[in-house]
C-alpha cells in the first residue's frame, strides 16, 4: 500500500463483513511513533484463526476474505521496528462482548515508514461503505485533536437521509479538514 | 467553521428529494473496494464516481455502491455498471481521470465505453 490510510480502509472492510455495528478508528501520534488501532463489536474470530490471519500462505478458502490486507499491515509496521497485534473474542464464546482490535504502532522516522496519506478520504470512503454501521474517529498528535463520531451526525440527519449522500459526504470531508488545520 | 446546524440544514434541504427517490435508482455504478482493488488504486476512483454523480445531477436514478473482490484482481481497479433491462458493463484498470467519460458516454449517454470495458473471452 502506497498509504497508511490505504490500510485504514482495507482492516476497516474486515470489520464491515464480520457485521460490527459500530468500528472504533483511532490514530495516536508521538513526536516518533504512530499507533493505529481498529477495534469492531463484529462476530470475531477463534484462536486458531486469528493464529493464522497474518500469516498469507495460511489462508484457506474459508479465510480466504481476510486475505493478503493484514499481513501486509503487520510487514509495515515491522518494517518500521515497530509492532502489530491482533485480539478477538468471538461471538460463539462471548455472547455479550464480542469483536476483534487490530493494532499497528510505526516508527516515523525510520526509513520504511510508510506516510499517513489521505486519511480523510479513507473514512468518508468507509462512511459510504459502511451502511448503517456507526464510526467512531479519532486523530491526535502533540499539534492536533481530530474526532468524529456518526452517531452524532445521524442523529441531526434523522432516519431518512443516510451518510452516503454526496452533500452529506461533503460536509463531513469539510468538517474533518477544519479539524485537520486547527492546532491547539 | 462547519457545524451540526449546517448538517441539519442539509437534511432539510433533501428530505423531500430523497422520500421522492424512493426506488428510482436505475443504474448502479458498484466500485470494488477489496484488498486488490484498494492497492490498485480504487478509492480515488470511487471519490470521482460520487463526486462526478453528484456534481452531474444524477443521484435521484444512480447509486455509487462498494463491494469485495469481484475476482479480477490483476485488471483493478474494477467497476461494474448495472443498467435495469441491460447487461453488466465490467471497466478495468479504471484511474478518476476515465471517471467523465464513462458518466458522460455511458451513464448519461447509453454508450459503453468499450476501450476501457473488460475485453469478454
Amino acid at each position: 500500500m502506497k498509504e497508511l490510510s490505504l490500510n485504514v480502509l482495507d482492516i476497516a472492510e474486515n470489520s464491515i463483513t464480520a457485521r460490527s455495528t459500530l468500528i472504533n478508528i483511532d490514530i495516536l501520534e508521538s513526536d516518533e511513533t504512530l499507533t493505529l488501532s481498529i477495534r469492531d463489536n463484529g462476530c470475531g474470530m477463534s484462536k486458531e484463526m486469528v493464529e493464522s490471519v497474518t500469516d498469507p500462505f495460511c489462508t484457506t478458502r474459508k479465510t480466504r476474505k481476510v486475505g493478503l490486507g493484514i499481513p501486509f499491515l503487520k510487514m509495515e509496521a515491522e518494517m518500521t521496528g515497530g509492532n502489530f497485534s491482533i485480539e478477538s473474542k468471538s461471538e460463539k464464546e462471548y455472547p455479550d462482548d464480542h469483536g476483534t482490535v487490530t493494532s499497528a504502532t510505526f516508527y516515523k522516522n525510520h526509513i520504511d515508514f510508510i506516510p499517513l496519506g489521505d486519511i480523510i478520504s479513507s473514512i468518508c470512503t468507509l462512511i459510504h461503505g459502511a451502511g448503517r454501521i456507526d464510526i467512531v474517529y479519532t486523530h491526535k498528535t502533540p499539534e492536533i485533536d481530530v474526532s468524529l463520531d456518526t452517531k452524532e451526525l445521524r442523529e441531526v440527519l434523522g432516519e431518512e437521509i443516510s451518510l452516503s449522500e454526496p452533500e452529506v459526504l461533503e460536509w463531513i470531508r469539510q468538517y474533518l479538514s477544519e479539524q485537520y488545520n486547527t492546532h491547539k | 467553521m462547519k457545524s451540526l446546524a449546517e448538517l441539519a440544514a442539509i437534511r432539510e434541504k433533501m428530505k423531500d428529494k430523497v422520500s421522492m427517490r424512493e426506488g428510482s435508482n436505475d443504474i448502479r455504478i458498484v466500485v470494488g473496494m477489496a484488498t486488490c482493488g484498494i492497492a490498485a488504486g480504487a478509492r480515488p476512483v470511487l471519490n470521482a464516481f460520487v463526486e462526478q454523480v453528484s456534481k452531474e445531477g444524477l443521484t435521484d436514478t444512480v447509486t455509487v455502491s462498494q463491494t469485495g473482490c469481484i475476482g479480477i484482481c490483476q485488471s483493478e481497479p474494477v467497476v461494474e455498471v448495472y443498467k435495469a433491462g441491460e447487461d453488466k458493463v465490467t471497466y478495468v484498470h479504471m484511474t478518476p481521470e476515465k471517471v467523465a467519460k464513462i458518466i458522460e458516454q455511458h451513464i448519461k449517454g447509453g454508450k459503453v465505453v468499450s476501450e476501457y470495458a473488460l475485453k469478454e473471452n
